[in-house]
């Protein structure tokens, strides 16, 4: 079986032969309670320079599947059973011997998360070094400074003896691909390339993987959460749910005519196929209210137009240590000014460190404004002594990006939500437990939830219970602060259905801090767009979305995956 | 081999993979908290069942110990016994005074426990309030109280406990409370240090700002919320040290400045013992194996502790 050399990609090979094949492939890990099987029946099919996404939830095995064909699979799993074609060597059971001549020079991998996947205490030249070594290629600073550049590295000879520390995550994902791609691999397998990142860097980095893998004639095989992003970056669609390929086919017509029903409720509720819905169907006069009818049906509020919170220009300073008994200023917020009308959805939108999320805990009286103010209810929240402020913490709640922080994991599901009941002094024990059981039927979860503890619900359940926390007191004002981004499209989908719908129901106000503009779309009334602290555009979603006037709007506009698919303008 | 390049939209039959509810509540077994989690995982360990039963049956000695041996420890000293072989109602023999080596092993358990223990709480106490403060509030807090640490911590155990026993009111009231005050004023940092790594992890989760922003108090945070999640590695330090604070009790017992020699226990006859290790070592190998076993459970103890509560195994 290893008896074919490792200049198997000079072989000629025909082209209409696959270069991955995988048929059959089951995967199944050992754990505690006996052998689980992880992925089932998994096939697919990489030609020579295609481009082959695998979309599914968490869970559902694509990564395990991507893992098995470059032999990486952690120690408790095992391929067990079909094949894994590479070039026609089946290498589901190939010798480690045989796995490691082919790894980098025939198969490379970018890993998902640039944070942690290059080692700190070396430099980015040496990793780059290490791989090109590895596999028997040239090595000298001219080699690696070459590698850096050809992934989009500025300046790299000078780059390649920096730490990771000092890169952004752009670049460290820049470098991790540099050293994917070093040895030319035939087959570059990207796990989430890039969803630890901010849309603008992803475009530009997904933009030069196209690029370079065009180039080079490499086979692709992407794996995302992100069915638009699949469709937009890929020739076929691999669809898995539950450890099985349950949809494959290309992409366009996998999307336009979606069969089986999971597939059908991914196309129907990812985000970003469902904010370019939206688009098509404006073009083709369809309004907005009538797509987003469930969204924005607020009940009859008579205070429709009221401003609850008033920002004037808000502004936080960080005093940053910068070595002994020195400090700098760092502007966090600068000038931020905008107001929320009662009963609509406020987005405001960033990339990291734009500032957002300092917003979010000036609102909620969590952080001192360094300067300006927020009026609520027409009252200055900086003025407040703390008996006023607790009344106030009653009427503006956060739900939290993290689902598995922002649930104390000592606390069952019940304490959780009475929690804010007790701290208020709020009814008796008997009229606390009935609001527990309405608050946990208003965000569906079945009420023997109350029993249970954080760590045995999902995520998008967290994020349940932390909703029907945030609703204990009767706010009026929700603040979200990323209260999505952590969840899988499905589940984000149901979550901000809920939301919503408590919004029309119960006429609540929601700020909603997001970096994602395929939701804000989806949600929104008004939007913020915020850049390293400054409010750069605001507006109505609509007028946002169809006409943008600064340039960094555009981009971020642009950069959401799938904006250049054409879809059915149909309703979801 | 399959050879055709043009790729079919191909569907998977629905009954292979039915839908399910999207994101659907597990109602089967049981809601299990941290604590029944780790008790779980706890009971099918050897290594606790075993330390747990030893420390119990420790317990019951040092509580009773009227069960075990009906042999008066020191009034039933008979010197004609010196340094005697085990005979009928005495299977461990006699101490160099004449004495019952098996009924001063029982009956020292006591104080030799109590020490442990009461040491351990008042750690507890300081450390754990001191540890929760530093870390919990930072800035000159922090500071204060890493720094008071650091000067006990600098301080050698056996050469700070010579000073402190020295002061005229310990000299005056050496017992158990005199030990347990050494042990605590030289222990404490130890603990306020975990606390305060552990309280550092806690306060800045979300469900801590959660708390705060539905109107719980700095401090009511700090005590219903982070505390409660930092006491996985308190349990574990505490259950070590408790071993590690009978054995600096017998150190100090056996350098002259622990238990007087009118308490009984096991560092005051290992002390004793020094004078016959030639000619009978049993009299000091007895009381050292109580000790060490003794010691070797709470050890095994907070091992199988530490096992069970680490955060990191509790993912689902």
């Amino acid at each position: 079986m290893t008896t074919s050399d490792v200049t198997i990609h000079e072989a000629g090979t025909p082209a209409d032969r696959p270069l991955l094949e995988i048929r059959d492939l089951a995967i199944s890990f050992k754990t505690g309670s006996g052998e689980v099987q992880a992925v089932r029946n998994a096939h697919l099919t990489i030609m020579p320079g295609e481009t082959v996404a695998i979309v599914g939830e968490s869970g559902s095995g694509k990564s395990t599947t991507a893992l098995a064909a470059i032999g990486l699979l952690p120690g408790n799993g095992r391929v067990a059973g079909g094949q894994i074609l590479l070039d026609g060597e089946d290498i589901s059971n190939a010798s480690e011997k045989r796995m490691i001549e082919l790894r980098g020079n025939v198969i490379g991998m970018v890993p998902q998360d640039p944070m942690s996947n290059l080692n700190p205490v070396w430099k980015i030249g040496d990793q780059v070094r290490e791989t090109l070594k590895a596999n028997g290629r040239p090595s000298g600073p001219d080699d690696v400074a070459k590698v850096l550049a050809q992934a989009g590295l500025p300046d790299a000879a000078r780059r390649a003896k920096q730490y990771p520390h000092e890169f952004s995550g752009g670049m460290r994902q820049r470098a991790l691909i540099a050293i994917g791609l070093s040895c030319q691999p035939r087959l570059l397998i990207a796990d989430e390339p890039t969803s630890a990142l901010d849309v603008t860097v992803q475009r530009q980095i997904l933009d030069h993987l196209d690029k370079m893998t065009t180039e080079l004639g490499t086979s692709v095989l992407l794996i995302t959460h992100d069915l638009g992003l699949a469709a937009e970056r890929a020739d076929k669609v691999v669809v898995m749910y539950r450890g099985n390929v349950v949809e494959a086919g290309p992409s366009l017509e996998l999307l336009q005519n979606p069969q089986h029903p999971y597939t059908q409720r991914l196309v129907a509720s990812a985000p970003s196929l469902a904010s370019r819905r939206i688009q098509v169907a404006k073009q083709l006069g369809v309004s907005t209210e009538d797509l987003l009818a469930s969204a924005e049906a607020v009940a009859g509020e008579p205070s429709m137009t009221e401003d609850v919170l008033q920002i004037q220009n808000l502004s936080k300073v960080f005093k940053l240590r910068s070595g002994f008994g020195k400090s700098t200023d760092f502007t966090a917020v600068d000038d931020v000014s905008f107001n929320v009308k009662r009963g609509t959805t406020t987005a405001i939108v960033g990339e990291s460190g734009s500032g957002k999320s300092t917003v979010a805990q000036m609102v909620l009286n969590l952080l001192e404004p360094t300067s300006g103010k927020i009026i609520f209810d027409g009252v200055d929240t900086s003025a407040l002594n703390s008996k006023e402020i607790f009344a106030f913490r009653r009427r503006v709640q956060p739900i939290f990006q993290d689902p598995y922080g922002s649930l104390d994991p000592m606390y069952n599901i019940y304490r959780t939500i009475e929690e804010p009941l007790r701290v208020h002094k709020i009814g008796d024990k008997a009229s606390r437990e009935k609001k527990v059981r309405e608050l946990l039927d208003q965000v569906s979860l079945p009420q023997s939830t109350m029993q249970r503890y954080p760590n045995e619900l999902s995520g998008g359940q967290r994020q349940r219970v932390a909703i029907a926390r945030a609703l204990a007191l009767d706010p009026e004002v929700i603040i979200c602060d990323e209260a999505v981004s952590a969840l899988d499209v499905l589940v984000q989908a149901q979550v901000l259905n809920l939301l919503a719908e408590l919004q029309s129901r119960l006429g609540l106000t929601y700020l909603f801090i997001t970096h994602d503009l395929a939701v804000v779309r989806q949600i929104a009334d008004h939007v913020c767009v915020m850049e390293k602290g400054k409010l750069v555009e605001t507006g109505s979603t609509d007028d946002v979305f169809d006409a943008p006037r600064q340039d960094y709007t555009k981009a971020l506009l642009h950069a959401i995956p799938g904006a250049r698919l054409m879809l059915p303008p149909e309703v979801a | 081999m399959k050879t055709n390049h043009k790729a079919e939209h191909f569907v998977a039959p629905v009954e292979e993979t039915p839908l399910l509810a999207t994101d659907a509540v597990k109602t089967d077994d049981a809601p299990l908290s941290l604590w029944a989690d780790a008790w779980r995982k706890l009971r099918r360990r050897p290594l606790f069942i075993i330390s747990a039963v030893m420390i119990a049956l420790i317990i019951v000695v040092a509580v009773f110990p009227g069960l075990f041996t009906q042999v008066a420890p020191d009034n039933g000293c008979v010197l004609s016994n010196s340094n005697g072989a085990p005979t009928e109602g005495h299977p461990l023999g006699f101490t160099f005074q004449g004495c019952d080596i098996y009924s001063r092993i029982i009956h020292g358990t006591q104080a030799s426990l109590m020490v442990g223990v009461f040491s351990v709480i008042c750690v507890l106490i300081i450390g754990v309030t001191f540890g929760a403060l530093a870390g919990f509030f930072g800035g000159w807090v922090d500071t204060f109280f890493a720094r008071l640490g650091d000067i006990f911590f600098a301080l050698p155990i056996v050469l700070g406990a010579l000073v402190i026993t020295q002061l005229p009111f310990m000299r005056e009231n050496r017992g158990v409370g005199t030990v347990v005050l050494v042990l605590v004023v030289l222990g404490w940092p130890q603990m306020a240090r975990i606390t305060r790594g552990a309280v550092i992890e806690v306060r800045n989760a979300d469900f801590v700002t959660a708390a705060r922003s539905l109107g719980v108090s700095r401090v009511g945070s700090l005590v219903s919320h982070v505390l409660p999640n930092a006491l996985a590695p308190i349990i574990v330090l505490a259950t070590m040290e408790l071993g590690v604070f009978i054995v600096a009790e017998s150190t100090l017992s056996y350098l002259g400045i622990g238990m007087p020699g009118s308490v009984m226990s096991w560092g005051n006859d290992i002390s004793a013992a020094q004078a016959s290790i030639r000619t009978n070592p049993a009299v000091l190998l007895y009381p050292a194996t109580a000790l060490s076993i003794t010691v070797l459970s709470f050890i095994m103890l907070g091992d199988a502790l530490r096992d069970a509560l680490d955060p990191k195994s509790r993912q689902r």
